[in-house]
């Protein structure tokens, strides 16, 4: 009666194994994948910087890159946190929305500042379940600058999650900023979201 | 310079560090000071805005003025690295730096230039807070002084003692060392101006400069040491994991 039994719990194992493997799209994403994404955008912000367009024009260039290379849905969820708790889904939404306009310009605003520089994608590592491309950014008179983008496949298809630069991290950066601007207005997410569209 | 000045330095430094705080297992913020380091860096940002027009639309120092000053200032601070390195068992970064200075000093006219950088010789740069930082020394508090900024406990004594032993000071005349000192000056005043939105942003359009500083100052020093990056060892909410957020009603 026994060696059945085994082969039973075998197959069972077997199969457990299996619909194990196939769970994990974590690995889905390959280096080529992550080091193509990050190489395409690199060239649209150097062609967007070289282009010598004001600010205002650049603005809605940059917001429409963030749009396509960033998965802006993550890094606004993971800025609210633990805040996210007590949000409706049409709270958590709008917010997502807000959020992306407010990052993209906060961030364009910065690349007027490496105009002169170059970016150069260096090569990717695994790390966890998504990728880390490693680029170096050359910018007048100072060292090198390390950054590092980390890629993920979570939507389906690649976009960055999160920019290390010289070791600091734009998710946590976000959640603390964030987190401040709710504590400013009492904890009241519809102020957040409002003012965070006109940032 | 008289010798009992660095030693006398060296046993503030030392007495500083033996004070350094251990922070609490897990924490990734060590900062008991908060109140007075808020009021410190209340008295810098405005400091700065009387210093830098913040807001104002900068251009960019030219690059035949910057990059002389960048050198010189970077030049000069390279004595002090290959103590360091020395101090550190990094026989590596000692040398390269020596290198550096050496053809720096004579082919970079003084320091003007930088050919070692051209042949591949980049600074390994380091400081005293490093050293104490590979002797085992712990971080110590977050802090913020007024006039110097964001550092901590180590950093802190580390500036001390760099300041203290600075081998520079000691090989060239004093001219020189007067105009090290105008150069580093400058640079930081350089440096301000071209990533002065970023500063300006950081400190006055955050909605908590104080702690929007604080852990740009510490991520990035921690990086610079070689230390686990912030978030390594946190759980849950703090887990930077793609696949583990509730993204519910996010997209």
């Amino acid at each position: 009666m026994r060696p059945p039994m085994h082969r039973r719990r075998f197959l069972a194992g077997a199969a457990a194994t299996g619909a194990l493997l196939t769970v994990r799209p974590a690995w889905a994403i390959t280096g080529p994948q992550a080091q193509g994404l990050v190489q395409q955008a690199v060239a649209e912000v150097n062609a967007i910087i070289a282009s010598g367009a004001s600010e205002a024009q650049m603005l809605p260039r940059f917001a429409r890159l963030f749009d396509r290379y960033a998965d802006t849905a993550y890094v606004a969820a993971f800025a609210l946190g633990a805040d996210a708790r007590s949000a409706s889904n049409a709270q958590r939404a709008a917010f997502t929305d807000a959020f992306g306009t407010y990052v993209s310009r906060k961030y364009g605003r910065r690349f007027r500042e490496f105009i002169g520089s170059q970016i150069e994608v260096e090569g990717t590592r695994p790390e966890a379940n998504y990728m880390v491309v490693q680029s170096t950014a050359r910018l007048r008179g100072q060292s090198p600058w390390q950054v590092d983008w980390h890629v993920s496949d979570r939507t389906g298809r690649p976009l960055f999650f999160n920019l290390i630069i010289e070791g600091v991290n734009m998710l946590l950066a976000e959640r603390t900023e964030v987190g401040a601007m709710l504590d400013r207005r009492g904890g009241n997410i519809d102020a957040l979201i409002r003012d965070l569209r006109n940032v | 310079m008289p010798p009992i000045r660095p030693c006398f330095a060296f046993l503030a430094g030392l007495l500083v560090i033996a004070g350094c705080s251990v922070a609490p297992p897990g924490a990734e913020i060590h900062d008991p000071f908060e109140a007075s380091n808020r009021e410190a860096h209340r008295i810098n940002k405005s400091l700065d805005s009387s210093l830098s027009a913040p807001g104002a639309e900068r251009r960019p120092v030219p690059a035949e003025i910057a990059v002389p000053v960048a050198n010189f200032a970077d030049n000069a601070g390279l004595p002090s690295a290959v103590l360091n390195g020395l101090l550190q068992g990094d026989i590596g970064g000692a040398a390269t730096n020596t290198f550096r200075f050496l053809v720096n000093s004579t082919v970079g006219l003084g320091g003007l230039l930088d050919p070692a950088g051209a042949i591949g010789l980049a600074e390994e740069e380091t400081d005293f807070g490093e050293t104490l930082h590979v002797w085992g020394v712990p971080e110590g508090a977050y802090l913020e002084v007024v006039g110097l900024g964001p550092t901590t406990e180590r950093d802190l004594a580390g500036r001390v003692v760099d300041t203290a032993l600075d081998p520079f000071g000691r090989i060239v005349p004093r001219e020189v060392r007067n105009a090290a000192l105008a150069a580093r000056i400058g640079d930081t005043l350089i440096d301000r101006r071209q990533f002065g939105g970023t500063v300006d942003e950081v400190l006055y359009d955050s909605a908590d400069s104080y702690a929007q500083t604080r852990l740009i100052y510490l991520q990035n020093r921690r990086f610079e040491l070689g230390m686990a990056p912030p978030g390594a060892n946190m759980e849950g909410d703090g887990a930077i994991d793609p696949f583990a957020l509730d993204m519910e009603g996010f997209e």
